[in-house]
């Protein structure tokens, strides 16, 4: 009951495999195949070899019988590989669909009216409704909560085991249907109509059923159905030009030289490529809405990143104390410890521990008996404990100095001076007094996560501008972004000053990708060109994206461009791999179909193929194998390395290009020397 | 082979390159500059032109309107030229009295002639009276060719445009009737008149006498044709037209009289083309992408002229045992004075360009010989190619090559910052369709039609080559010929002339459109992630991508052809 990676499903299983190869047989009808056109010309070329080995069975045969009926064979095989490879790829959503659908089981709902509870079938709820969710029960449709606090269990969804909070108001207000409370009671006002909710929605993704073509594949499509006309005339036109020339071609011949010739590796595999690069989004836990969501990532220029769960982890820790003049750093230790001891959030945490680590402090030197905690509460802004008659307090500078002044204590000048350098590297500082003193600062550092770094030097290899969005003031924001090594940084970050980065950057031709999760993101994430909303986001949010990260950790952003480029790159290799086996097919038909007539002509046989007709049968079964040895990299995509345009231009060109170009020399000829070794 | 002979070719190169620079510079002034050059001469002369005419040089057009100038134009062009012809035999300066022109033959030769393709299906002297060479044909030479260098304009300034700072996307292209005058003001006819007078020093006639009747040595009658020839020789090479003021074309002495004239006619067929690489790179503002086209273009002529040049200085197996002399090499349907090297090298030279003279008969070739100006003129004559068809041939493939390569990088493909969809894959296809369509389908039904057969000199596959070559050069816009084939019967001149109409106009036709399509994107500014296409890697690529789209299509009919012919050749069959 999950779509998650740890779960995920193998590509190559008999679950999987099985369902497709009898899927391949079914999309064998014409009205399916004629929306690949490439396959399409291959099908005719199939049905008409078949005739013709059908009437040749009746006659005398103008080629031998084993000959057509073999040309016909893979001629068909070619068609169904191509079909096996989309079923192929089709496959895991299917069964990941599948999985999903046994959860859409009628939930009955608790429906208010008229302020009383009406127990009605969840596919009755129209948007609008109001229902009623207490522990145990399972949520049933997408909406918002209105009103009271739960733990929703959504590892159905997200595959995430432990429970999230979800509350009215405020960002955390989203439920999705199918998804079970496991504590108190919210109301629910549902959001979408039956049919039309989260989930429906993604069992449509995964399954495919929804795919529309990208523009850049029907741009490609349009190149691969030239490129078939034109070798259809090629094809046709030799038929009266063999004739002057006393060259009687069949048109099994014919079918065989035009099936080779047409891009059928890049017309087989296409589609399997494009939803195998949905599918490999799915398995990071991302929900593309479309296929031109991940085709845009691919071309993404610039991305937008949240600093906090992004670059750094979101909590900041204390990383050094410093004492105000003539406080002994021991005293300033303990005070920061025993202020810290209770604070449950991250950075108490990690004042406690560092006290423990760099002072040797104890729980009982910094809890001693009769403590009492001070929470912290937005009046104050600070927070601490009383102890020895002694008020001990940590807080934001402003806070602590009037908590001191109110006592009658100095505020000494020094202390501004500290503030502002650890501002200035980009720290947050916290003030530490006891009684009317101030006893010095405790540094608390963001901290970038690890390999972070690295991860935008190669997005910089790449010509991707990364920029830090953050609420920071732009020194302490400065100051990060040299650290993580982003490429420029937006502080003081509003909703409409993210907006009119975006805008800008659009203006200039790029396109931009980034994360957000609340309402106020909702406008950003509609006019970026990749937007991903993050799961635990608000409806508004999710809706305005054209990405959901389940998982909702921002960071994923960069393996999302890291799949459309690599959906783009297996693409274009498949295509120049496909353009680059003509050469060697030519060499092996050709010669097959003059050599009879025109001896003379035999050096062109270049592969040196053992006669006529295993040379024209060698050419069409590598041109229908290729296609199945090629399914694996379709599906997993062609290797991704961040290197710099030109490097990776140079590597796979020499692959595909210079390898196209090759491998069919190759696997020709020791497909010839098979046959001439079974005597076929 | 001898090395004078290699030295002959690489000196040519080099002298191409030499002229590039300066010439592209011109051509970017006149056209795309602010200040145009020589203002105190050309200035009036342009100024003039504009009001005449009643154009507004200013007034910009979109890719439609263009296009709809461009064939309007066109249209009255041939329709002149057919008129002319046509009542030749009522109009003056007909000293031979030479009488009307057939409607079928007139038909031809005004498509051929408005679409830069100077096919002859007669002979100039016999047939084209003073005034129809210079009233009916010549002028065409200059307009045609400046028809074709504003498509070229047109397509360098939907891809170079940007959108000014903030402002709206650009949407026209520029002005046909504005690149039309100046191409003729600034670039034909001053260069063609300079060039004139020196063809002259070197002897080329230029004479309005009737034709010289002599009694030669032997005592024979001998008619010497004559004519204004100077004028029309530079322009013919110079706007790649390569319609012959005679029969013989460059291999006359009266048009291509010494070495000189001979290294000069070879170099104005070059040099729109190579400069236009030149212009176009300074208004992509990155000199690199114009070198890399114009590195392209000089890789396929060097492999080219030494394909030739390797096959026709070897002797003729045919003729081994014979006791003839073959240390020159095939010396068949060669001038003396030209001899294997620059008969080669023009030949390689004209069938690159789509210019069409010749100086030597490329029937007589052997069949390699022979297979590489055919093959020149399928891949769409984009080896430097015409004036203008050159560079805009050359710049679909290079769509076509960033396309099929470019997602490789991990992008949707780009060409100077702006992405390639599917708008202009569908013209860049169209483009291309067009070509194997014309030639290879009007091929198989020659091939098989008992009215086009008889007009073979030869049988088998040199037959063969000789269709496939009338009809390549037809749709190439060439005009040269693989003499063999009588062209001068009603269907031929009927085919040929809807070919060349065809490789003209449904060529330029996309290729505006991709013009329009692109002028108006935006541009993504170039980074590490950009697709390069000013390296040499690019150019590497861009050749496979024309050798493979561009030529492969016509292999299966070529190994009928010149490729089978070549082996038969091989076993001492000739044709």
């Amino acid at each position: 009951m999950t779509i998650h990676p740890r779960q995920e499903i193998s590509l190559f299983n008999k679950a999987i495999l099985g369902p497709a190869a009898w899927d391949s047989l079914k999309k064998l009808s014409p009205h399916l195949v004629i929306k690949n056109p490439v396959m399409f010309v291959v099908e005719v070329g199939a049905v008409l070899t078949s005739i013709l080995w059908l009437r040749d069975l009746l006659s005398t045969p103008a080629e031998p019988l084993w000959f057509t009926g073999q040309v016909c064979l893979w001629l068909w095989f070619t068609v169904v590989f191509a079909n096996f490879a989309e079923a192929v790829a089709e496959g895991r959503g299917k069964a990941q669909a599948a999985e999903l659908k046994k959860m859409r089981l009628e939930i009955m709902a608790r429906k208010l009216q008229d302020g009383k509870e009406v127990k009605v079938p969840a596919s009755h709820l129209r948007q609008g409704d109001l229902v009623v969710a207490e522990a145990g029960d399972y949520i049933p449709g997408d909406g918002d909560v209105v009103e009271g606090i739960a733990s929703v269990d959504e590892s159905a969804v997200t595959g995430e085991s432990a429970p999230v909070i979800r509350e009215a108001g405020g960002d955390r207000s989203a439920v999705t249907g199918g998804t079970k409370v496991l504590s108190d009671r919210i109301v629910v006002r549902i959001t979408a109509d039956p049919g039309d909710s989260f989930l429906d929605k993604m069992i449509a993704l995964v399954e495919g059923a929804v795919r529309q073509k990208t523009p850049n594949e029907i741009a490609l499509h349009i190149l691969l159905v030239g490129l078939t006309i034109i070798f259809l005339i090629a094809c046709v036109t030799l038929v009266p030009v063999a004739k002057y020339s006393r060259v009687n071609l069949s048109a099994t011949v014919i079918a065989a030289l035009l099936v080779c010739l047409i891009p059928t590796t890049i017309g087989g595999l296409l589609s399997a490529i494009g939803i195998a690069g949905m599918d490999r989004l799915i398995r990071k836990n991302v929900l593309a809405m479309s296929g031109r969501a991940v085709e845009a990532a691919g071309d993404v220029d610039t991305l937008l990143l949240d600093k906090t769960g992004t670059i750094t982890l979101g909590a900041r820790m204390a990383s050094e104390l410093i004492p105000a003049p003539g406080i002994p750093a021991k005293d300033l230790a303990i005070a920061a410890g025993m202020a810290s001891f209770a604070d449950e959030t991250p950075e108490g945490r990690s004042i406690v521990e560092f006290v423990k680590k760099h002072y040797g402090f104890t729980d009982v030197d910094l809890n001693p008996p009769g403590a009492q905690f001070i929470p912290f509460s937005a009046h104050t802004r600070m927070s601490g404990c009383d102890a020895g008659g002694e008020a001990i307090r940590k807080g934001a500078g402003d806070a602590i100095v009037s908590h001191v002044r109110e006592q009658g204590g100095q505020f000494p000048g020094e202390i501004t001076y500290i503030l502002d350098g650890i501002g200035d590297a980009g720290g947050t500082p916290l003030v530490v007094s006891r009684g009317n003193k101030i006893l010095g600062v405790i540094h608390l550092k963001d901290i970038i996560k690890q390999d972070i770094r690295e991860r935008f030097m190669r997005f910089r290899a790449m010509g991707i501008k990364t920029v830090m969005i953050t609420g920071d003031n732009p020194r302490t924001a400065g100051t990060i972004a040299r650290e993580a090594g982003v490429d420029d940084f937006l502080a003081e970050a509003t909703p409409e000053r993210k907006m009119r980065l975006i805008k800008e950057e659009q203006a200039k031709g790029k396109m931009v990708a980034m994360t957000g999760d609340g309402t106020n993101d909702a406008p950003a994430l509609a006019q970026a060109d990749v937007g991903m909303a993050m799961n635990t986001g608000t409806q508004a949010a999710k809706e305005a994206g054209n990405m959901i990260d389940l998982d909702s950790n921002p960071t994923k952003l960069l393996e999302v461009v890291e799949v459309g480029k690599q959906l783009l790159m297996t693409r274009g290799a498949l295509t120049t791999f496909s353009v680059a086996n003509d050469v060697a097919k030519y060499f092996a038909i050709l010669p097959a179909m003059f050599v009879t007539v025109y001896p003379a002509i035999a050096p062109l046989n270049l592969m040196g193929l053992s006669s006529p007709q295993n040379a024209i049968l060698s050419a069409v079964i590598f041109n229908a194998l290729i296609i199945v040895l090629l399914i694996p990299l379709a599906l997993k995509g062609v290797r991704y390395r961040p290197l710099g345009a030109g490097m990776l231009l140079r590597r796979l060109l020499l692959i595909y290009g210079v390898g196209g170009l090759i491998a069919p020399f190759v696997g020709i000829k020791l497909i010839d020397l098979l046959l001439a070794g079974l005597g076929l | 082979m001898t090395a004078n002979g290699w030295l002959q070719i690489l000196i040519f190169l080099l002298v191409t390159l030499a002229i590039t620079k300066p010439l592209g510079i011109y051509l970017y002034r006149v056209f795309e500059g602010q200040d145009r050059p020589l203002p105190r001469f050309f200035g009036p002369l342009e100024r003039w032109s504009f009001r005449l005419c009643g154009v507004d040089p200013d007034a910009e057009q979109t890719w439609k309107g263009y296009a709809l100038a461009l064939l309007l134009f066109s249209l009255v062009g041939v329709v002149v030229t057919y008129v002319f012809l046509r009542f030749q035999h009522l109009l003056p300066l007909n000293p031979q009295r030479l009488g009307a022109v057939a409607p079928d033959l007139a038909f031809n030769t005004a498509v051929s002639f408005t679409t830069n393709t100077n096919w002859q299906a007669y002979g100039g002297e016999s047939t084209m009276s003073y005034f129809s060479q210079m009233a009916a044909l010549a002028w065409h030479n200059f307009i045609s060719a400046a028809a074709g260098l504003g498509v070229a304009l047109a397509l360098a300034r939907g891809l170079t445009r940007r959108a000014a700072g903030g402002g709206d996307a650009p949407r026209t292209l520029g002005n046909f009737w504005a690149d039309l005058v100046r191409g003729i003001v600034y670039v034909f006819l001053p260069l063609c008149l300079a060039g004139a007078l020196v063809l002259v020093s070197q002897g080329v006639i230029q004479t309005f006498s009737p034709y010289l009747h002599v009694t030669t040595l032997e005592g024979a009658k001998q008619a010497i044709p004559l004519g204004p020839v100077a004028s029309q020789e530079v322009i013919k090479e110079f706007g790649t037209n390569g319609g012959g003021f005679f029969n013989a074309n460059s291999s006359h002495p009266f048009e291509n009289p010494t070495p000189i004239t001979n290294f000069l006619e070879m170099l104005l067929i070059f040099a729109i083309p190579a400069a236009l690489t030149y212009t176009y790179g300074r208004m992509a503002k990155d000199q690199k992408e114009g070198w890399v086209i114009f590195g392209a273009m000089a890789l396929l002529f060097l492999v080219g002229v030494a394909t030739v040049y390797w096959a026709e200085a070897r002797p003729n197996p045919a003729l081994a045992g014979l006791g003839v002399n073959q240390t020159l090499g095939n010396l068949e349907g060669k001038e003396m004075r030209f001899g294997v090297a620059d008969s080669s090298l023009f030949a390689t030279i004209t069938t690159d360009a789509s210019c069409g003279a010749v100086n030597s008969m490329h029937d007589s070739f052997t069949p390699l010989g022979g297979l590489v100006p055919l093959v020149n003129i399928q891949l769409g004559e984009i080896i430097f190619g015409g004036v203008g068809p050159g560079l805009y041939g050359m710049l679909v493939f290079v769509i076509l090559a960033v396309f099929i390569a470019g997602l490789m990088v991990g992008r949707t493909p780009e060409y100077l910052g702006k992405k390639i969809e599917s708008r202009e894959i569908k013209f860049a296809m169209l483009y291309v369709l067009i070509f194997p369509l014309i030639i290879l389908g009007f091929a198989a039904w020659a091939a098989v039609a008992p009215y086009a057969l008889p007009s073979l000199n030869n049988a088998g596959p040199h037959g063969l080559s000789e269709i496939i070559y009338a009809l390549s050069s037809a749709a190439g816009n060439n005009g040269s010929a693989f003499a063999g084939l009588n062209a001068n019967t009603p269907w031929w001149n009927v085919t040929m002339g809807l070919a060349m109409l065809a490789g003209r106009f449904w060529m330029m036709i996309p290729v505006l459109g991709i013009a329009g399509a692109m002028v108006g994107k935006k541009t993504v500014p170039a980074s590490l992630g950009t697709f390069p296409t000013n390296g040499a890697l690019f150019m590497g690529l861009l050749v496979g991508v024309i050798i493979i789209v561009g030529a492969l299509t016509f292999f299966p009919v070529l190994s009928l052809g010149p490729v089978l012919e070549e082996f038969l050749a091989r076993q001492g069959k000739l044709f």
